[in-house]
């Protein structure tokens, strides 16, 4: 392993942070190659090795496990890895039609970077956001209701360097790197940003609200809890 | 119109800080945990039987018999395991859910954990949805912060811990079983079963696996009671459901209703199909499920009624295509999708959806042949029940329902030289320009 001795360290107590979430240590091996990803980018020989050492395993049995999985890459990724839904309903809709603009725009095809390693690109499969299709996603944050120019202007942006913020998500998008250490269970302390739904989210409940739906009230013959401490069961509760 | 609204779940998200502990216990959050741990933990699975709910991730199975399947002494410790890895194409409702409110999933896995007597639960959520899991781990530090989790919960003696594993990318760990080989560090592939995880699941260990929505559903059930719950949907299918509607429909978003309201009044509700267009097919619950088409608008959405009309209630994924749209377009897609996610283990699956997509390529390039239709056919027939998991048997879904219903279509891709539609005019642009 060629990781610098801080860099090293860090991994080292990383790992052991993640390995003891679980009842058995081989668990961790998911969250730690979303960590090595974040030190290299990518899963590295070196990122391959270290996972193996930790979890006293061989490296061909972690990289069985890193080549299963598609958001483990093999190769070189942009800071910012740009998602484009290709599946059925998006594109359908118009997901389609993005990817072709914005692949002749950025100059890549799926799965691959710029030569400046800012941007990367992937056609990616149903993100659950078909209520907001067509749907991009910036290092698997939201980007919402997209076009093909609103595409472009993304990419544009973020090879510029501007702060870019997702439909649903944080302020702004962070990095891919930044990004993979989210997912080995490390949080930035950004939950509190963004709005807590979107449009599409809400119209039912918009739509109940405007006609007086609402569902039936609780079990009236229901027995307070034998808990004095429990509160009471009221019309108003967040269970209703 | 005889179907209303129903929102339960879906009550508290219009408030913009929905998703904090401060904003959940203001609405009454975490009550229902409180009076759980008053009741034997037998008495909560007997109110889960009860209600009546059954499995929100798509096979319907009563979530209470689940639970009472677990032996009642094992040497391996239990486990509740959340399958938070929404990826069934259309289906678009644990991902709000969990975004907006993550504290109601917690507060139903810590009910259900003491239920079924489980110290250790796991909620697998799918990697490609950032923000969303930022907000569960946010849930689990506060829930944990409060007391409501970890080490003798409220002065109960009740231990839980609660882990947020993050997957990678891959549509089979949907699956149950290829769940937990994931969780377990390995590669994501379904097992045999029997033996079902109830007896040798994560760790060989007794465990249950539910959807989002299931355990999300376990407190209003405690709070308001089984017949509350019971009181809502048709005589098989009990409760609410959120309804996720998308394509080409005026208002696509999230509605909460009970189970048994149709297509027909969900459209109504959603301000009808694009303006200028008409339904063309649909799928009621993913793209797993056979395709429906306006002759099933009044198909009441239940487990019992779609089936009976020759599809899969699912995940009650109603995504919806209009006239401008090809079938055979989007078909070639969602084989596409299964041959990329097929996990390989199983020979019908893994070159029966390689096969489809080839034909696929030919029959939309309008160089295909009737031969070609009865080839998809027999490679249906013998992917269909022939593998360990649903994922082969779903894939085979859009294929055999869009040949029996739009055979002409087929056809006239191959008669006329290629496809007759032009992908332009099904865009949400579409006219804009």
């Amino acid at each position: 392993m060629s990781y610098a001795p801080e860099t090293l360290a860090q991994l080292e107590r990383d790992a052991k942070e993640i390995i003891a979430r679980y009842p058995k240590p081989r668990s961790a091996l998911l969250p730690m190659l979303h960590l090595v990803q974040s030190v290299d980018g990518h899963i590295t020989s070196d990122g391959v090795e270290f996972c193996a050492e930790q979890l006293g395993i061989t490296p061909a049995q972690v990289t069985g496990v890193a080549t299963f999985y598609t958001m483990y890459k093999h190769d070189r990724v942009g800071e910012y890895h740009v998602g484009v839904c290709t599946n059925t309903l998006c594109a359908v809709m118009g997901g389609d039609q993005i990817w072709d603009e914005l692949s002749e725009h950025v100059g890549v095809g799926h799965d691959e970077a710029t030569e400046d390693g800012r941007i990367s690109l992937e056609r990616i499969e149903c993100n659950a956001a078909c209520d907001f299709a067509p749907v991009m996603t910036v290092n698997w944050e939201f980007f919402d209701n997209m076009t093909p120019e609103k595409a472009k202007k993304l990419v544009d942006d973020l090879r510029a360097g501007k702060e870019v913020a997702p439909t649903r998500g944080p302020n702004s998008v962070c990095t891919w790197k930044q990004a993979s250490r989210i997912l080995a269970g490390f949080p930035d302390g950004r939950a509190g940003e963004g709005p807590q739904a979107g449009e599409p989210t809400l119209v039912g409940l918009e739509l109940a609200k405007q006609r007086g739906w609402e569902a039936p009230p609780a079990d009236a013959a229901r027995p307070e809890p034998d808990d004095p401490a429990a509160g009471s069961q009221t019309r108003g509760d967040i269970h209703k | 119109m005889s179907t209303t609204l129903t929102p339960v779940l879906s009550r508290t998200w219009d408030q913009p800080d929905s998703f904090t502990l401060a904003a959940y216990e203001r609405e009454g959050g975490y009550r229902a945990m409180r009076t759980a741990f008053g009741m034997e933990p037998d008495a909560i699975v007997q109110a889960v039987k009860d209600s009546g709910l059954r499995g929100r991730g798509g096979a319907g199975f009563p979530t209470g018999m689940k639970w009472g399947f677990l032996p009642p002494s094992s040497p391996n410790p239990r486990y509740l395991v959340v399958n938070a890895d929404e990826s069934e194409p259309g289906t678009c409702k644990d991902i709000p859910l969990m975004l907006a409110n993550p504290h109601v999933l917690v507060e139903g896995v810590i009910i259900s954990s003491y239920a079924i007597r489980s110290n250790h639960a796991f909620i697998y959520v799918r990697g490609e949805v950032l923000h969303v899991i930022r907000r569960l781990q946010q849930a689990v530090a506060e829930a944990y912060e409060a007391g409501y989790l970890g080490k003798d919960i409220l002065g109960t003696g009740y231990d839980l811990e609660l882990v947020v594993h993050t997957g990678a990318g891959a549509y089979i760990c949907g699956e149950e079983t290829a769940l937990l080989d994931s969780l377990e560090g390995y590669r994501g592939q379904p097992r045999l079963k029997p033996p079902f995880p109830a007896v040798a699941g994560l760790y060989g260990g007794p465990t249950v696996i539910n959807n989002v929505e299931s355990i999300a559903s376990v407190p209003s059930i405690v709070a308001n009671g089984a017949d509350w719950f019971a009181s809502m949907g048709t005589e098989k299918s009990k409760g609410f459901g959120i309804f996720s509607l998308s394509g080409h429909v005026t208002r696509p978003g999230q509605y909460e209703a009970p189970l048994g309201i149709t297509l027909r009044e969900l459209l109504d509700m959603a301000g009808g199909v694009r303006k200028g267009h008409r339904l063309k097919f649909w799928t009621p619950g993913g793209s797993s499920t056979p395709l429906f088409t306006d002759e099933h608008l009044d198909v009441p959405l239940d487990f019992e009624s779609v089936g009976a009309a020759g599809s899969m209630l699912g995940t009650r994924a109603l995504q919806i295509f209009d006239e401008t749209t090809c079938v055979v377009r989007a078909v070639q897609r969602w084989s596409e999708f299964y041959a990329h996610e097929s996990c390989g283990k199983c020979t019908p699956c893994r070159e029966g959806t390689y096969w489809y997509k080839q034909v696929f390529k030919r029959l939309e390039a309008g160089q295909g042949t009737e031969e070609d239709l009865q080839t998809l056919l027999d490679l249906s027939d013998n992917i269909l029940g022939r593998s360990f998991c649903a994922l082969g048997d779903g894939a085979t879904s859009p294929v055999t329902s869009s040949i029996k219903l739009f055979r002409d279509e087929y056809i006239a891709h191959f008669t006329q030289g290629g496809c007759p539609f032009d992908p332009a005019k099904s865009t949400v642009w579409a006219g804009e320009q």
